[in-house]
C-alpha cells in the first residue's frame, strides 16, 4: 500500500498533468481559462501553460464544438485533454459523444481509436445553483463504448488521471468539485483511519471499506466521487449511535459496470444501499439495483434502498441546496430501513 | 496534370455507382438508405484531384459517396458496404453514411462533423504533416451552430481545414430560400477566411478553383471557405422527390456530364463510359456474391 499523502485533490491532478506533459508530447490540453496566469476555474491547469506554451490552448466558449475538435484530435494520433468548466456544459457537447466520439470506432469496425480525455467538475455544495452544481454523470452512463471514471479522496486520483490518458477508449474524467480541496486520504497498511480498507479493479480500482475487517457488516453502501464522504460519515454514525455495521464500496470506474466489488460485499452483508449525488430517476443507483438483482438475488434480503438527489433543480440558497441533495441523515435512515438491519 | 478524360471518367463511374444503387434498391438487394450525389459529381471529382490521399484527410457527410470514390476510388468496399456485406470497407457497421478508410472518413449528424474536422486540422498542423483537412459541407449544415464555431477556431487557430459548401439548394425537401438567410459566402468572410465562390458544373472550373483554394491553404496554413452552388438530379434519398419538373429540367441542361463530354471526341468518351459500365458490372457482380456481414462472419 501506499504511503499516506498529504496532497489535496486540486494538486494532486496539477502534479499528474504535469508529469503527463513531461512524458509524452503528443499530450495536449485545451479548454476556456486554462492560461497561467489563471490556470483554470478550478486551478488545475496551473503552471502548464507556461511550461508548455504550445500545448495547453485556451478556446472560445464554444463547448459543443469542443468535444468534437478533441475526437478529430485523437482520430489522428493525439491525446487531447478537454477541460469543460462546469460539467453541467456536458450537455452541449452531447451530440459530439453519442454520435462521433463513442460511435467512432466500432462504426469503423475497429480501424480508429478515439483516446481522448474530458476532464470535468461536477456536484453541487458550493452554492452554485441550477446550472452550475449539477452531476450529470448518468447522462453518459448508457453510451456505449464510453469510459466514465469519477475518482473519490481515498483514490489515487492522480494515476487514475494518468490511467485516462493512456486509455484507447474515450475517458470522461468527473472530478467532484469538493475533492479539489480536500486532502487525499490513501491506505495506509490496509485502513484508512480506523477503517479497513481494500483496493481492487485495474486500472480504475474499487475501494471497499469496512470498520470490523468485513466480518459483521449487515449491508454495503455503494457509492462514488464526492458522496464518498458524506457515506463514510454516515457509516461512522451508524456504528457510533446504533452499533450497526456496514461495508462501504467506492468505484471509481462508473462504465463499463463493473460490480465485482458490490458482489463481493453483498455476499458478505446481504443488503444493498446505493448513494449518489445526482437526481433519483433513472440514474447510477437505479442500473446497479437492477444488475445486483440479476445477478445476486440469492444474497439479499432485502429490497435495495437508493439515497440520491430529489428529482428536481438544485437551488442557490445554501440551506435550499442542503435539502435537495443527499445527507448522511438520508443514508443513515436508508440503512435503517433495510430488513435485518434493526434487530 | 490530369485530363478532362480522366475527369470525365471519374464522374461517370460516380454518376453510374449511384443509379446501380437506386437500382439495387429496387431490386431489394439494398436496404436502409442512401444519399446519392447524382448531379454534383464535378465537384468531388475537380476538387479531390487536389488532395494526396497518402497525407491530406476528407471528412463527408451523409452525401459521401462522390467524395469517397474520388478520394479512395475503393468501388467494392463502398457497394459492399451500402450493401450490408462483410467486405464492407466498414465491414456492414457503418452503411451508407458512415464510412472510414485511411484518411477518408463520414459521418451522418450534419454539422457533427465540422468540428471534428476542425480538430483533424489542429492535430496535423501539430505534428507537422502539411496535410490538409477537408470537409464537406451543404446548404443544410449551414443551420447548424457548431459550423460557425468551428470556422471562428479554424481562423483563430490559423488551421488547414478546407471547408466546402456544397449549395445544392435543398435540405432534404426545403428549398434554399426557406431555410437560409443572408449570404453563404459572407459567412466564411465574417470569421476572416479567405473564401470563393463558384456557380458551375464545370469540372475543369471548378478544377482549377480548387487548386487555388488549396495552394493558399498549403502556402498559408489558414483556413478557406469554398462556395460551390450546384444541383442534385436525385431525390434526397430515394424516391422522395416534389420538386418542379421544369426546374429540373433546366438544371439538367447544366449536367457536368454534358459539359465536360462535350468537349471530348465521342468515340474517345464511348471508350470512357464502356470502361466504367465493365468496371462497375465486376464490381456488383463481385458485391453480390460476397457473404453477408453477419455476427461472426469475417471478411
Amino acid at each position: 500500500m501506499s504511503t499516506v499523502q498529504q496532497k489535496r485533490g486540486v494538486q494532486a491532478l496539477n502534479e499528474t498533468l504535469h508529469a503527463l506533459f513531461a512524458e509524452r508530447d503528443d499530450v495536449v490540453l485545451f479548454g476556456e481559462d486554462v492560461l497561467d496566469p489563471y490556470g483554470g476555474a478550478f486551478k488545475v491547469t496551473q503552471g502548464l501553460s507556461d511550461a508548455y506554451p504550445d500545448r495547453v490552448l485556451t478556446t472560445p466558449i464554444s463547448e459543443a464544438s469542443l468535444f468534437g475538435v478533441a475526437a478529430g484530435m485523437a482520430l489522428r494520433g493525439q491525446r487531447p485533454i478537454l477541460e469543460i468548466m462546469f460539467g453541467d456544459f456536458v450537455a452541449l457537447g452531447l451530440d459530439q459523444i453519442v454520435n462521433g466520439i463513442s460511435k467512432f470506432r466500432e462504426m469503423y469496425d475497429d480501424q480508429v481509436t478515439v483516446p481522448l480525455v474530458v476532464r470535468t467538475p461536477m456536484g453541487g455544495r458550493r452554492g452554485y445553483g441550477p446550472t452550475h452544481s449539477q452531476s450529470l454523470e448518468k447522462l453518459l452512463l448508457g453510451i456505449p463504448n464510453i469510459c466514465v471514471v469519477a475518482p473519490s479522496e481515498c483514490h489515487d486520483v492522480g494515476s487514475l488521471l494518468a490511467a485516462a490518458v493512456e486509455d484507447e477508449r474515450p475517458v470522461f474524467f468527473i472530478e467532484n468539485k469538493l475533492l479539489y480541496g480536500r486532502v487525499i486520504r490513501r491506505p495506509d497498511h490496509g485502513h484508512i483511519g480506523e477503517l479497513a480498507v481494500r483496493e481492487s479493479g485495474d486500472p480504475y480500482p474499487a475501494l471497499t471499506f469496512s470498520a470490523t475487517d468485513f466480518t459483521e457488516g449487515v449491508a454495503t453502501v455503494v457509492t462514488y466521487g464526492g458522496m464518498l464522504p458524506v457515506v463514510l460519515d454516515a457509516v461512522t454514525e451508524l456504528v457510533l449511535e446504533q452499533e450497526i455495521f456496514c461495508e462501504v464500496v467506492a468505484l471509481s470506474q462508473l462504465v463499463p459496470i463493473e460490480l465485482d466489488a458490490v458482489l463481493e460485499s453483498v455476499a458478505r452483508t446481504g443488503a444493498l444501499v446505493t448513494a449518489e449525488e445526482g437526481t433519483l430517476t433513472g440514474g447510477f443507483g437505479a442500473e446497479i439495483a437492477a444488475r445486483v438483482q440479476e445477478a445476486a438475488w440469492s444474497d439479499l434480503r432485502a429490497p435495495v434502498q437508493r439515497v440520491a438527489a430529489r428529482d428536481g433543480i438544485i437551488p442557490s440558497a445554501r440551506p435550499l441546496e442542503d435539502d435537495m441533495l443527499p445527507s448522511v441523515e438520508d443514508v443513515v435512515a436508508a440503512v435503517t430501513a433495510l430488513d435485518g438491519v434493526r434487530s | 496534370m490530369e485530363t478532362l478524360a480522366t475527369f470525365y471518367e471519374r464522374m461517370f463511374f460516380i454518376r453510374r455507382f449511384e443509379e446501380t444503387l437506386l437500382d439495387l434498391f429496387s431490386l431489394g438487394k439494398l436496404v436502409g438508405t442512401t444519399h446519392t450525389y447524382i448531379g454534383q459529381e464535378a465537384n468531388a471529382v475537380g476538387l479531390i484531384e487536389h488532395l494526396d490521399p497518402d497525407v491530406d484527410t476528407v471528412f463527408s457527410n451523409h452525401r459521401c459517396h462522390g467524395h469517397y470514390l474520388a478520394f479512395t476510388d475503393d468501388a467494392f468496399g463502398l457497394l459492399c458496404e451500402v450493401m450490408g456485406k462483410a467486405p464492407g470497407v466498414c465491414g456492414g457497421k457503418g452503411g451508407s453514411q458512415h464510412l472510414c478508410k485511411g484518411n477518408f472518413y463520414s459521418n451522418g449528424v450534419l454539422g457533427s462533423i465540422v468540428p471534428v474536422a476542425t480538430g483533424i486540422g489542429l492535430a496535423e498542423k501539430r505534428k507537422g504533416t502539411g496535410a490538409v483537412s477537408t470537409v464537406f459541407l451543404g446548404d443544410g449544415t449551414l443551420g447548424e451552430g457548431v459550423t460557425y464555431e468551428s470556422l471562428n477556431l479554424a481562423s483563430l487557430w490559423h488551421l488547414p481545414v478546407f471547408f466546402v459548401v456544397e449549395n445544392n439548394h435543398y435540405a432534404q425537401s426545403t428549398p434554399v430560400e426557406l431555410e437560409l438567410a443572408g449570404s453563404i459566402a459572407a459567412r466564411g468572410a465574417a470569421f476572416g477566411v479567405e473564401v470563393d465562390e463558384l456557380d458551375t458544373t464545370d469540372v475543369q472550373v471548378i478544377h482549377e478553383a480548387a487548386g487555388r483554394a488549396v495552394a493558399r491553404i498549403r502556402e498559408t496554413g489558414a483556413p478557406f471557405f469554398l462556395v460551390l452552388n450546384t444541383y442534385r438530379f436525385s431525390p434526397h434519398s430515394k424516391s422522395d422527390d416534389q420538386r418542379d419538373p421544369d426546374e429540373l429540367e433546366e438544371r439538367r441542361t447544366r449536367d457536368p456530364l454534358l459539359v465536360a463530354g462535350a468537349r471530348l471526341d465521342e468515340a474517345e468518351r464511348k471508350a470512357l463510359e464502356e470502361r466504367c459500365e465493365e468496371r462497375l458490372a465486376e464490381t456488383v457482380e463481385a458485391a453480390d456474391e460476397a457473404p453477408a456481414a453477419a455476427p461472426g462472419v469475417a471478411a
